[in-house]
């Protein structure tokens, strides 16, 4: 029944979130494009003009980037392998018929709920404190000492953050996934005489591939621009060992304010986040035909 | 399901899982505790029965206002989940119910937007704010989290619209029904448990939003996500007073949340997974 009225009207209730969304996409994007071959510095704006890519090979040379992708990309490799091994297991545990099923869901969701700069405060101050944190407490009570996780192993207690804060939204998405198992089918396997391990290979894990990859796929385009977990526990310290690009560009940006270098940065992100979005726009695209 | 479960089988899993659970709550869990603790009890160490006290709650709102903080998170997460419904019902409808051969194409991009890093934008979004005096403004906030989280309610929208079959539509339209009464008598009473699902969700992520939210405000439009930063720096004996204040901080969402798990599955996953 699409009469050439109803087709213009169906533009019409189109357009107020295309064009939004066009205008939030390209605008500052090319304002951030067109910075990053300026020299510009609100503080010093003598010097300010074209530099061609000078501003890329700045924030290339600068030791702070090569750190700072490799953070990066420690942070996301590291808490996905974490999240998704844990999720898979813990799914596979609440799967199981257990006693207070809802509550040990509504517990495990929790972390997911907890704002960013609560989640890495709590952690800070209240776990992971070489004084007054429970790790602290734990480690006195066994008679050893205890670490100084923000002094000595920043981007692990980092990581240890980040990972809390997804591995519920894994597991509950993998919980959501094997739950739509066929229990005929494990039936059936285990009828044949396949063991735990063999149905897990060969039913279980294939059954959720597709969530995996979803896991995945989403989790990395949060985990590519960490940020708050970082400004309020180690600021990026010490020296550059817990920078990852966004907090490098935040600080270019903002702190020194060399606007050219910050946004030759940004448009790196860009770049990296582009890799992981062609991939991941491929996988949900082909779960849409379905 | 046909297999037996043993009790001893129940048994074990029960307790692993209650572990594990426990564990993965349990930084929530001592913060709630340590909160009601004074500040001398909260440093003698590990203790999980506290004195009881709701000084630190008291001294948190003295201090710094928080209600202030809260009530902009209210305004923010709220107002821009509406603005962002308002926006996107619409579009989602008219590309669930006459799509035409790019409505996949528009929606993949729209998607798309949701993956472009926000520091690649934040010196133009500064500068624009900047000059329309919009920095550390409600409303120039509420505009950036519903740009952000626009892509996302048009999706669900567009997931939930889509169960909702096209005969009764036909039908009605056969019945003689003119396309606003389709709308406010056929779609509307359909649509309304998907936009409720999508606003739910929507708040969570506007209210947990921690990078605009931040850079983007000082003080009188800061919400609670910027509130909870100023404890970035140690100021003394501030353990129950930070516990006191991210229990508050979290509270209200937590228990949003707890209700919105499916949705959770259905949103964070743009329906790839229900």
């Amino acid at each position: 029944m699409a009469t050439q009225q109803t087709r213009s009207l169906a533009r019409f209730m189109m357009a107020p979130s295309v064009v939004l969304l066009f205008i939030w996409m390209i605008v500052p994007l090319a304002v951030t494009l067109w910075f990053s071959f300026q020299q510009y510095n609100p503080l010093n704006p003598m010097r300010d003009g074209f530099v061609g890519f000078s501003n890329y090979a700045l924030f290339y040379s600068n030791p702070a980037f090569l750190y700072s992708i490799l953070n990066t990309l420690t942070i996301v490799v590291s808490v996905l392998i974490i999240t998704v091994i844990g999720g898979i297991l813990l799914a596979m545990l609440l799967d199981q018929p257990i006693w207070g099923q809802g509550i040990v869901r509504i517990l495990v969701i929790s972390p997911f709920f907890v704002m960013p700069p609560v989640a890495a405060l709590v952690w800070k101050n209240m776990i992971m404190h070489p004084q007054y944190g429970v790790f602290a407490d734990i480690a006195r009570f066994f008679g050893a000492e205890p670490i100084d996780w923000f002094g000595q192993h920043p981007l692990t207690a980092i990581i240890l953050i980040v990972a809390w804060q997804w591995l519920p939204f894994a597991t509950l998405i993998l919980l959501t996934s094997l739950q739509s198992l066929d229990g005929e089918q494990k039936e059936a396997a285990e009828m044949d005489g396949a063991g735990f391990l063999s149905r897990f290979w060969y039913l279980t894990l294939p059954h959720m591939s597709r969530a995996i990859t979803v896991v995945i796929l989403i989790q990395t385009i949060f985990l590519l621009s960490v940020y708050a977990e970082i400004l309020v526990t180690t600021n990026g310290g010490p020296g550059y060992a817990s920078t990852n690009l966004p907090f490098l560009v935040y600080q270019k940006a903002l702190l020194e304010f060399k606007i050219g270098q910050a946004s030759a940065g940004g448009v790196i992100a860009v770049i990296l986040a582009n890799i992981v979005a062609f991939f991941a726009m491929r996988a949900v695209g082909k779960n849409l035909d379905k | 399901m046909a297999r037996a479960v043993t009790t001893q089988h129940k048994t074990i899993a029960t307790a692993a899982a209650w572990i594990v659970a426990l564990l993965i709550f349990f930084p929530i869990l001592y913060t709630i505790i340590t909160s009601f603790k004074s500040e001398q009890e909260a440093i003698q160490g590990f203790a999980l029965i506290p004195s009881g006290t709701t000084e630190s709650y008291a001294e948190v709102q003295a201090q710094s206002g928080y209600f202030k903080f809260f009530l902009n998170s209210v305004i923010l997460s709220v107002g821009s989940t509406l603005l962002a419904i308002l926006i996107a019902v619409p579009a989602a409808w008219s590309m669930a119910f006459s799509p035409t051969k790019r409505t996949k194409d528009i929606l993949m991009w729209m998607l798309s937007t949701k993956m472009m890093p926000a520091v690649a934008v934040l010196f133009p979004i500064y500068l624009i704010f900047r000059d329309t005096g919009l920095l550390d403004s409600r409303i120039g906030l509420t505009v950036m989290l519903m740009l952000i989280n626009l892509p996302i309610v048009v999706w669900m929208l567009y997931t939930y619209f889509r169960e909702i079959p096209g005969e009764i539509l036909e039908a009605a339209r056969m019945d003689g029904a003119s396309l606003w009464n389709e709308i406010i008598y056929v779609l509307t009473p359909m649509a309304v448990p998907g936009i409720a699902s999508t606003m739910l969700l929507n708040i969570i992520l506007a209210w947990n939003e921690a990078f605009w939210t931040i850079r983007l405000t000082t003080t009188d439009a800061a919400p609670l996500t910027a509130f909870i930063s100023s404890f970035s720096s140690p100021q003394g004996l501030f353990w129950a007073k930070l516990s006191a204040a991210s229990t508050l901080a979290i509270a209200p969402i937590l228990i949003m949340g707890w209700f919105s798990q499916k949705q959770l599955v259905r949103g964070l996953t743009f329906g790839a997974v229900k």
